[in-house]
């Protein structure tokens, strides 16, 4: 019975602030609709038609979701581990340009089923890369991730354009040749109703990525270390854990789940590295993982969500300016994090004044 | 010539990082975290843009960039003082709402997607002349003061041994009887003042607002708070040669030295050092981020 309580409590304290923030969020979208006069009726629907009414509509979710559900996954299994893993933009740019890279040096007559894989891997490997200097430097000298990582971010950026700029750009553009190998399938080849939208087979790797992240942190042992060190880290070590060797790893992991993301651009919508494809997704997988509450399965709706609100934008665009909807966004991470601390202490009280009603019953029964 | 030429221009890209830095130093010192930076310049330089437009005064401006960062730093003081929401996260969320809704206004007001009107700036009709058009902008002033004097209010005063107290050892100072969110809420506002004047410079310096118009400065003057270890006078000269190497870069454009991406990178390179310890370890106030 008392596991029951708990897992209730545990799905309240997840639920009830992103309901809360989504709540605020229409009531602010609301305001900001009328504020450029407009019906908050008509925008809602149109926003809804544009996204989930076709199935152009919901390829171009699903397109964006993809992306969203790596960075997410990044952040989550940094936050598992206790770290905050701010660089998934710079790591998301860089596994982009892995891919890039490895698809422009492959030979073109490599089959898909060999190219493919090989350029995922190196995607992830450069993510990983980009990812394993703070984790390196925190483990080793303790220092901040947060602030390194974001440092990372321009630094990465910065060398990813010169890279492009200086030695491998188009003429007059800032992106790189068409890759010849490698390319994933768009879902519209095999679906035809999807036409015209960037879905590509990249979103069945990010759904197996989360299904990974989720076997790899509850049901491997690595994963539970991981989770040890994110939650009592003095406890962990005490326990044989080697706690700068798990943050280094989570912060490779992350990095890698973030370069993932990047071969839905390139290798899937693409077919060619752009300058500044990222375009902040990556500062979304911390909404993303947020929301999700850190956990693969719920960084997948998260990422559905922001997904929906980002396209939704470019649906009500010719009536409301489209930042409308990154407001809404960027309210729904304020509003969240606001209302977890809160929320949380709010459930946890409540659940314990029931349990300590409960335990003074309990020794009553006992004795009868 | 070329020296005076070159302090000059070194001294206009410095202001707004050295104003930013400032409430960056004033914000990490009271525990909380300065990821908002770049946001409230943001908030700042609309909003002076705003002032300005209406008021048709750059004190208008000024007065309007205190109004729209002291909204954001409300926002950013209730969910991290009063709702003890993580610090890394709301300073993400607030440079998003910043960014998206300054471009959402943007439209709504000026009916444009990249740039306010031209808005009356500091030095009127001389603003040809950049000599003197500096030494008749109070901001620039205000600027070149802040950051010795906040060392002067954090080390010399009692309101800055609270401040610092705060920051490093919440449970002892509410012992002594100094009411720990109260402290951080003025170091807050202090902070949200001197990020948004640093921002409103810029755009009163530009005569206009444009979309992103901070580009990264906030993360810049961030670099600066620590790579100067926190401590106002360092971080003023860390700010100095950060914007010392850009005036460099900027003068140097045609000799094709070295890549601009790499003169870019130096600020958050020297952070990253500076923080591993290499030379001289960077630590933070012990109290950062935690408020509970």
């Amino acid at each position: 019975m008392s596991t029951g309580t708990l897992k209730s409590t545990r799905v309240w304290e997840a639920v009830l602030p992103a309901l809360v923030a989504l709540g605020l969020a229409a009531v602010l979208g609301d305001l900001l609709i009328l504020s450029f006069g407009e019906s908050p009726a008509a925008v809602w629907s149109l926003l809804v038609k544009g996204t989930w009414g076709n199935a152009y509509g919901v390829g171009q979710v699903l397109y964006k979701a993809t992306t969203l559900t790596c960075t997410g996954l990044a952040f989550a299994m940094a936050g598992r581990a206790g770290l905050f893993n701010v660089g998934a933009e710079g790591q998301l740019a860089a596994g982009g340009f892995g891919a890039a890279v490895m698809g422009l040096l492959l030979p073109s007559s490599l089959p898909a089923l060999l190219a493919v894989p090989v350029c995922l891997l190196a995607a992830m490997f450069v993510g990983g890369a980009v990812g394993a200097l703070p984790g390196a430097l925190r483990a080793r000298f303790g220092a901040s991730e947060v602030i390194v990582t974001i440092m990372l971010n321009f630094i990465v950026l910065a060398l990813l354009n010169w890279i492009v700029s200086a030695k491998l750009h188009l003429p007059e553009t800032l992106r790189t040749p068409d890759i010849a190998a490698g390319n994933v399938a768009r879902l519209a080849d095999v679906f035809a109703m999807f036409r015209g939208s960037a879905v590509n087979f990249t979103v069945l790797f990010a759904v197996a990525a989360a299904v990974a992240s989720w076997w790899y942190l509850f049901r491997t042992r690595s994963g539970y270390e991981l989770r040890a060190v994110g939650l009592q880290p003095d406890a962990a070590e005490y326990g044989g854990v080697k706690v700068p060797r798990v943050l280094l790893v989570s912060m490779v992991l992350s990095g890698a789940l973030a370069g993932l993301g990047g071969v839905n651009f390139v290798l899937g919508y693409k077919g060619y590295y752009e300058e500044g494809f990222a375009g902040g997704a990556g500062f979304l997988g911390i909404a993303v993982a947020l929301v999700g509450r850190n956990h693969p399965i719920g960084v997948l709706a998260s990422a559905l969500l922001f997904a929906t609100l980002s396209q939704g934008g470019l649906a009500v665009n010719a009536v409301v300016p489209k930042q409308l909807t990154d407001i809404l966004t960027a309210a729904v991470i304020l509003s969240v994090a606001t209302a977890v601390p809160e929320v949380q202490q709010q459930i946890r009280a409540a659940a314990a004044s029931v349990t300590a009603s409960l335990a003074r019953k309990q020794p009553q029964g006992g004795e009868s | 010539m070329m020296v005076l030429a070159f302090v000059l221009q070194a001294i206009r890209i410095a202001v707004p990082y050295l104003l930013a830095a400032a409430g960056g130093v004033m914000s990490e010192r009271v525990g909380i975290i300065a990821l908002g930076l770049e946001g409230l310049m943001l908030s700042g330089a609309f909003g002076a843009a705003l002032g300005s437009y209406y008021g048709n005064s750059p004190w208008a401006g000024l007065f309007g960039a205190l109004v729209a960062g002291g909204f954001v730093t409300s926002l950013l003081a209730i969910s991290t003082i009063r709702y003890r929401a993580n610090q890394v996260v709301v300073g993400v969320a607030i440079n998003l709402i910043v960014a998206a809704s300054t471009r959402y206004f943007l439209r709504l007001v000026f009916d444009s997607s990249s740039n306010s009107p031209r808005v009356p700036g500091f030095g009127g009709e001389n603003a040809g002349n950049a000599l003197l058009a500096s030494f008749v902008n109070p901001v620039v002033w205000i600027g070149l003061a802040a950051l010795p004097a906040l060392g002067w209010v954090l080390y010399r005063t009692p309101f800055g041994l609270r401040a610092r107290a705060v920051g490093e050892k919440p449970e002892a100072a509410a012992t002594l009887g100094v009411a720990v969110n109260p402290m951080r809420l003025k170091g807050l506002y202090i902070a949200g003042a001197l990020a948004s004047l640093g921002g409103a410079y810029l755009a009163l310096d530009q005569h206009q607002f444009t979309d992103g118009m901070t580009a990264g400065r906030g993360f810049i003057a961030l670099a600066a708070v620590i790579f100067g270890r926190w401590e106002p006078v360092r971080v003023a000269v860390a700010c100095l040669l950060f914007a010392g190497a850009e005036t460099l870069q900027i003068q140097l454009q045609g000799a094709q030295v070295v890549p601009s991406q790499f003169v870019e990178m130096i600020p958050y390179v020297l952070t990253i050092v500076a923080l591993a310890g290499v030379v001289g370890r960077s630590v933070a106030p012990a109290a950062l981020g935690k408020t509970d």
